[in-house]
C-alpha cells in the first residue's frame, strides 16, 4: 500500500494503518526500550511528532496509544521509546514481548503543535518529566545534525526530573549530547535513595526553573513534556516567571506510572 | 486517581482529527464558544474515553469538541468551537 508523499514531512496525507516490522530493540533505561521500526512508505516527521500503535487481541478486541519518537528526523527507522507501566494493556508487550522481526500497527507521523525544527529557532528550553524526555531527545537529536553554526544560533537547555538513576532513558545518549552539541543538561532525581547520586534532587520548581532556564527576555521557545500532573506545574510556573504562554508548548502523557 | 490527573490534551488526539480533517489540526487555533479564547487544539484538554475524545477549553472548561468512531460511523460535535483557524501550509 502506498500513498502520495506529502511535500512538508507531517503535512496533510491520508494517516493510514502500516504494518511496522521492527528492526532492533535496546535498553533504554531500567523501565524503558526502544524499539526501531521499518516502517513501509514513512514520509518522515519533524522532531516531537508522535504515532499511533494499535494492538488487536485474537478475540478482536483492540488497545491504541500514542507514543513519541525518539529518532531524529535525518536518523533511519522510526525509533520510540517506551517506558514498562506495570498495569499497562500495551506497554509491556511492546518492552517484553515484541521481538525484531515482528510486526506492529502503527501510524503516523501524528502532531504539529508539539513540534520543533533548527529553523523554527530558539533558545529552546525543555522541560520533561520520566518518559516525557522522549519527545524532547529527538528535538536534541535533530539539533545536534545541525551544523555546529546553526547550532550556535540555537542554544538549548534541558530539565529532566527522572525518579533514579536507573530510570533515566538513555543517559549515555544525554551526555553525548550535552558534550558534543553543546546543551545545558540539569538532571533532577525525585526518589533516588542512593548515596552515590551527588547531583540535584526533588522536584522541578520555580527556582530550578529560573535558575536553569532563560529568562523570559531571551523569549525561549518552551516545550514540557511528562506525566499530566508535571506538565500543568510546570507551564503554569514558566508563565508565572514571565514566559510568554504561546511560547510554552505543553505535551500531557497521563497519569504517573 | 483524579481526573485531572488522567486527562490528556489535543496532542493525543491528533490522529482521530487527522482522520477527519485529514490534515494537521492540533497547531490550528480553536476559539472556544464558551468563553471566546483561542487556544492551538493542541493544548486543548483531552477527557478522552474508550469510545472517543472530548476536548475542553483549559480556561474555562466548555465542551469545544466530541469525536467518536461507532458502528462504523465517525460522529463529530464541533458546536462548542465558535472558529477553528488552520494553518493554510503545513506548519514548519
Amino acid at each position: 500500500m502506498s500513498e502520495p508523499r506529502p511535500a512538508v514531512p507531517g503535512g496533510p496525507a491520508p494517516l493510514a494503518w502500516r504494518v511496522a516490522t521492527v528492526r532492533g530493540v535496546s535498553p533504554a533505561s531500567a523501565h524503558a526500550r526502544t524499539l526501531v521500526l521499518d516502517v513501509p512508505a514513512w514520509p518522515g516527521h519533524r522532531a516531537g511528532q508522535h504515532v499511533d500503535v494499535r494492538l488487536v487481541a485474537e478475540d478482536g478486541y483492540q488497545a491504541q496509544r500514542s507514543y513519541s519518537i525518539a529518532s531524529a528526523p535525518e536518523d533511519t527507522g522510526v525509533s520510540l521509546t517506551v517506558e514498562r507501566l506495570d498495569d499497562g494493556e500495551v506497554s509491556p508487550y511492546l518492552t517484553d514481548v515484541l521481538r525484531p522481526g515482528d510486526g506492529l500497527e502503527v501510524r503516523g507521523p501524528i502532531g504539529g503543535y508539539f513540534a520543533w525544527d533548527v529553523v523554527a529557532g530558539g533558545p529552546l528550553l525543555l522541560v520533561g518529566g520520566g518518559s516525557g524526555v522522549v519527545p524532547l531527545l529527538a528535538m536534541l537529536r535533530h539539533r545536534a545534525h545541525a551544523g555546529a553554526a546553526a547550532r550556535a544560533r540555537v542554544p538549548a537547555r534541558l530539565i529532566y526530573s527522572a525518579r533514579t538513576l536507573e530510570a533515566v532513558i538513555d543517559r549515555a545518549d544525554i551526555e553525548r549530547l550535552e558534550g558534543a552539541t553543546e546543551v545545558d543538561v540539569v538532571l533532577t532525581l525525585t526518589r533516588e535513595t542512593g548515596m552515590e547520586w551527588t547531583g540535584r534532587r526533588g522536584r522541578v520548581d520555580r527556582g530550578l526553573l529560573a535558575e536553569a532556564g532563560w529568562p523570559p527576555s531571551a523569549a525561549p521557545r518552551a516545550f514540557v513534556c511528562g506525566p499530566t500532573p508535571f506538565v500543568e506545574a510546570v507551564a503554569t510556573m514558566l508563565v508565572e516567571l514571565g514566559h510568554e504562554p504561546r511560547h510554552v508548548r505543553t505535551e500531557r502523557f497521563g497519569p504517573t506510572g | 486517581m483524579l481526573p485531572e490527573e488522567m486527562r490528556l490534551d489535543g496532542n493525543a488526539a491528533g490522529g482521530a482529527l487527522r482522520e477527519l480533517f485529514a490534515r494537521d489540526v492540533t497547531a490550528g487555533l480553536a476559539t472556544c464558544g464558551g468563553c471566546g479564547g483561542a487556544r492551538p487544539v493542541g493544548a486543548l484538554l483531552d477527557y478522552g474515553t474508550p469510545l472517543g475524545v472530548v476536548l475542553r477549553c483549559p480556561d474555562c472548561d466548555h465542551v469545544m469538541l466530541r469525536l467518536t468512531q461507532v458502528g462504523g460511523w465517525l460522529r463529530v460535535d464541533l458546536s462548542g468551537i465558535a472558529i477553528l483557524a488552520l494553518p493554510n501550509v503545513p506548519a514548519s
